[in-house]
């Protein structure tokens, strides 16, 4: 069986590597971007000079042709999916079984000068290359969005001593998504590491210096002009499909895919970024264009490729970041706006950077969320007591099974009882403090 | 900051530059209050020797002085042969106590260590002090106290920008890796004219090498991630070079560095009460460079307590054990007048790191002196026998490797700008098992040889003479792999490529952590992102993020438990931890899996 996969990010080469350890079928990757497989995630680290280009590839070079996975730098133009053809740069390929994990490609909203010189996002390789090449003798640079890749940028620059603006839409960072606490942290948090922070303007427009590459930015709101030699554009980003629409390929924002990441094309899955769910599960989006749900459906789709049905499963939502030098874990439901039905705990230490939240259940008082802001939680931890509703007063009374803080760091689990105890009226009391044993019991338990 | 920071960086270059440039001032001339000879009758020829050259009183540079000592022992060893040849020694006397043999060498070595040295530096060792020391001291302070001020968080921006820690491209460290390693054993072959021992080294070299590309399928995987930034460190090169020249010069020819030896005289005699050696410099600079590059390590890791405990128990163990302790014993020595000193040994190093501990002066020194002699020596076996097997149980090797050990201590603070530049490839991680296992089959062949020379008297083995093993190991290991490698080749390979490669100790250590240990790093569950920095950081080469991005706990013999991998995932991946539970189910190869009633064969 000849199986082609298209893109080799992390969805892609999850797919490649479990259909290696699922059979013997001849697995081609396709990808114009990269010879091989990177961590997208680790671009900006690069950057940074905290590692070098090669150190972003998790395989050694020989991996690939050990597994026999055979990787083909090209350019997919178009795909036939009636003769199961793909026209490629290297020319045509065909198939019995086709993989889309064509990935994201950044925002731009129409904004006049956005295909200027020294604009760009950050998300393909070649983003890192575009960055690097203007960086030198930068002075100033803005960004034009506050999700997590802008935060990622603003710090690539400060790494270089170039100067930064940031443009977010939102009254506070990212708080669609972080719980206003939590969100106020990491703008004091930014403006401490020198970042000048406008929050709630919106970009006008990218200047031209007359040559084509850009010059300055005009806020919306103000028509202040900020002077700039590179603008990063870090609005979120929107699966690359374009080149599949009028295919016949159905595809919504993402291409649709059914509980299997099957699209309406006969043996043709997709993937990671660019796969749209038609019915995602209560409370998850059809897309979401994460590294870890990326993984899982790499590994899903191989399954069901390989003949054994498998439904996609993303489990409970968990997802991590840092905030510059603010690591933030998050494990279920951590809404940006507390719903009815919830409450919640939030302690913060005096320091002003590190803070556990916990969501429960208002009435019902079962456990439904942790959001953690320089402080580790254990994944399986959480992840079993939020699968198992347990109630609210046996985790915290066992919260230091959840503490993965290294050896020696301060324990912050009985602080956060005596919150819960003071706004529930309870009287409880740590009874399971930190360590491995006691963990791994819980877990078989 | 950036100014203060600029001055600390001039006055570390001016001292070094000081430190260079002092070895040729002033001038040498013959002791003869302490000759090298072994005995009288040496001396007398010797005498002859400086009469007959009339290079009484003679004055000569520092290198000058080395072709007069030269010739000095050349002529005093002619006259003695002449001697030996006309009636042989006198009544009562042995051959070699009269002859000097075929190792002159050593007594020309020691004809120059010993001189009447004069010149500024012994007019004024506290001024050179302090342009040396002082300076380093004061410049390394001025560049690491204002890093206290900068916000708490991972402070790796720019290493692999900087030229003097971004390491060399593959084909300049083979070659410095390839040049160091023969330039030793040529070395060693003219040095110990011995040409056995080098060559069974080399067969040794060359079947490793064998079975790492042949039988391990290693060749034709070059490896990408060991180490090919674009372009070379010119200034790690030149940082390597000193280190290396450093250690030939104390190791090696000793005869060069009276002047560093003289600037320390003032403070040994106030420490142990007798002028300084060239062991004593060694240890006083691994000492200040030690409390100095681990207050940069307390400010790197501000905000990490692990990292800050660990280093106050380095810089503890080595003021402490390594260096004041054997200080004040060899002071009661010198106070008492001891005619039998009792034996000042580093008390935290152990066999077989310390290859030394059962060599025949040290056993003698050690069974000879009583109750406390008796307890170093059951103390010295105590910390192999049972210290290691308990604490390696309990908390893996790093009570040993990153908290206690010189060696380790050395690695985690002069040595943490150079961690990432360790080999990650597997192919360096095979090299490495067959190598440290084979230092530490010679470590132990070595001592069970001595050993049975103190016992039985014979210095023949199965036709192997266990004197030249010992010499070898010395040589080669000890100086060697441990010096010149070892630390040499820090900006070149990274800070542990003694320990990974090459302690005998650490393969001990590490074979009771592999399989009997309660310590592993435990992965969170699926968050890992693959970005590397725990690989990348891993001073041990270890590719944690292998581990890591398939949710497998590690468990790896050579992890020295430093908790950098830890401290530097963004995400909050990785924990050192303590607990033998479901040890061997949860290093299963890819325990993340999503769908997991089905689990296909290992990749």
């Amino acid at each position: 069986m000849k199986i082609i996969i298209i893109g080799n990010g992390i969805s892609g080469i999850t797919c490649a590597r479990w259909l290696r350890k699922l059979g013997d079928s001849e697995i081609t990757v396709i990808s114009s971007e990269t010879k091989h497989f990177f961590s997208r995630t680790a671009l900006m680290y690069a950057y940074m000079g905290h590692m070098r280009p090669e150190d972003l590839k998790p395989y050694e070079d020989w991996f690939w042709e050990k597994n026999r996975i055979n990787l083909l730098e090209a350019h997919v133009d178009n795909i036939d999916f009636e003769t199961k053809t793909l026209a490629t740069t290297k020319g045509a390929l065909q198939y019995d079984k086709l993989v889309l994990a064509l990935g994201s490609k950044s925002n731009k909203f129409g904004w006049p000068g956005q295909d200027l010189e020294r604009v760009g996002g950050l998300y393909h390789w070649q983003d890192l290359e575009n960055m690097e090449k203007y960086s030198p003798g930068l002075k100033h640079a803005v960004i034009v969005g506050g999700g997590l890749i802008g935060i990622e940028m603003a710090e690539m620059f400060r790494s270089r001593k170039i100067g930064v603006s940031m443009l977010v839409r939102e009254a506070s960072y990212w708080n669609n998504v972080l719980p206003a606490e939590e969100s106020d942290m990491i703008n004091r948090h930014i403006k401490s590491h020198h970042i000048d922070l406008r929050l709630g303007v919106n970009l006008d427009s990218i200047q031209d210096d007359g040559k084509g590459a850009a010059k300055s930015v005009i806020i919306k709101e103000t028509q202040e002009e900020i002077p700039c030699g590179y603008v990063g554009l870090t609005a979120g980003v929107s699966p690359n499909i374009a080149f599949l629409k009028e295919t016949g390929l159905e595809v919504g924002r993402g291409i649709k895919v059914d509980g299997h990441l099957k699209t309406n094309m006969p043996d043709v899955y997709a993937i990671g970024d660019c796969a749209e769910l038609s019915d995602p599960k209560p409370g998850r989006r059809g897309i979401e264009a994460i590294w870890y749900t990326g993984r899982m459906m790499g590994e899903t789709a191989a399954y069901n490729i390989m003949g054994q049905t498998v439904a996609y499963d993303p489990g409970i939502w968990f997802n991590s970041a840092k905030f510059l030098d603010i690591e933030y874990q998050v494990y279920g439901e951590v809404p940006g706006k507390l719903p009815e039905d919830m409450s919640t705990i939030y302690w913060e230490h005096s320091d002003g950077d590190k803070a556990i939240r916990i969501n429960y259940h208002k009435t019902e008082k079962y456990i439904r969320g942790f959001n953690l802001m320089g402080v580790r939680y254990r994944h399986e931890v959480c992840e079993k007591w939020l699968a198992q509703k347990t109630p609210v007063k046996e985790v915290l009374q066992n919260l230091g099974l959840a503490n993965f803080d290294p050896e020696f760091y301060d324990e912050y689990e009985a602080d956060v009882i005596q919150l819960y105890n003071k706004q529930e009226g309870t009287n409880i009391n740590l009874k399971t403090k930190r360590g491995l044993d006691r963990v791994l019991a819980f877990l078989k338990s | 900051m950036k100014l203060l920071q600029t001055i600390g960086s001039i006055l570390v270059i001016a001292s070094i530059l000081v430190f260079i440039g002092m070895l040729g001032l002033g001038t040498k001339s013959i002791n003869l209050e302490a000759l090298p000879g072994n005995n009288k009758h040496q001396n007398a020829a010797i005498t002859e020797a400086i009469n007959e050259l009339g290079a009484t009183g003679q004055e000569v540079n520092h290198i000058g002085f080395v072709s007069l000592a030269s010739k000095v022992i050349d002529k005093a060893n002619e006259i003695q042969e002449a001697k030996f040849k006309a009636s042989g020694p006198p009544e009562g006397v042995g051959e070699w106590d009269f002859r000097f043999g075929g190792n002159a060498s050593a007594f020309k070595q020691k004809m120059s260590a010993t001189a009447v040295a004069t010149g500024p530096v012994q007019s004024n060792p506290w001024l050179f002090f302090f342009l040396t020391f002082g300076l380093a001291i004061i410049g390394g302070l001025f560049f690491i106290l204002p890093k206290f001020s900068e916000s708490a968080g991972i402070k790796h921006d720019g290493i692999y920008h900087n030229s003097l820690t971004r390491g060399l491209t593959l084909g300049p460290r083979t070659l410095a890796l390839t040049a160091g390693i023969l330039g030793v054993l040529v070395y060693g072959f003219f040095k110990l004219s011995n040409l056995f021992w080098p060559l069974v080294t080399t067969v040794i070299g060359l079947i490793f090498i064998y079975f790492v590309f042949i039988k391990e399928k290693s060749k034709g995987k070059d490896p990408q991630r060991s180490a090919s930034p674009a372009h070379t460190g010119w200034l790690g090169v030149i940082a390597g070079i000193l280190l290396v020249g450093f250690y030939i010069l104390l190791y090696w020819t000793p005869q060069y560095i009276q002047n560093w030896v003289s600037m320390v005289d003032p403070i040994s005699n106030k420490l142990n009460g007798g002028n300084a050696s060239r062991w004593f410099l060694y240890g006083l600079l691994y000492t200040v460079i030690m409390a100095v590059m681990g207050i940069r390590m307390l400010a790197k890791y501000k905000h990490n307590k692990y990292q800050r405990v660990r280093t106050y128990s380095v810089i503890f163990f080595q003021t402490a054990f390594a260096f004041l302790i054997p200080q004040m014993i060899s002071k009661l020595n010198a106070a008492n007048a001891y005619d039998n000193p009792i034996p000042a040994p580093d008390l935290k190093n152990m066999w077989p790191l310390d290859y030394s501990f059962f060599f025949n002066y040290r056993l003698d020194e050690m069974v000879s002196n009583g109750s406390i002699g008796i307890f170093m020596l059951v103390w010295g076996i105590a910390l192999f026998v049972i210290g290691v097997p308990v604490f390696v149980f309990f908390f893996g090797k790093r009570w040993y490797c990153s908290w206690v050990c010189g060696c380790g201590g050395l690695a985690e603070t002069l040595g943490d700008p150079f961690r990432q530049l360790s080999d990650k490839s597997l192919r360096a991680w095979q090299f490495e098992r067959y190598i440290i296992h084979g230092v530490m089959v010679a470590a132990v062949l070595m001592t069970i040889g001595v050993l049975y020379t103190y016992f039985s008297g014979s210095y023949s083995v199965l036709g192997i003479n266990t004197e030249s093993l010992k010499a070898w190991y010395a040589f080669f290991i000890g100086a060697g792999f441990a010096g010149i490698v070892g630390t040499g080749f820090y900006p070149l390979m990274g800070n542990r490529v003694w320990c990974r490669f090459g302690c005998p100790l650490a393969g001990y250590l590490g074979l009771i952590q592999k399989f009997r240990s309660k310590f592993r790093i435990t992965t969170n569950g699926g968050q890992c992102i693959s970005c590397g920095n725990c690989s990348t950081y891993c001073e041990m080469g270890i590719d944690v993020r292998s581990y890591a991005q398939k949710g497998q706990d590690i468990v790896r013999s050579s992890c020295v438990g430093c908790g950098v991998c830890s401290a530097v995932c963004p995400r909050g991946v990785l924990r050192l931890e303590n607990g033998s539970a479901d040890v061997s189910e949860r290093t299963k190869v890819e325990r993340n899996v999503h769908i997991k009633d089905l689990i296909g064969e290992e990749l």
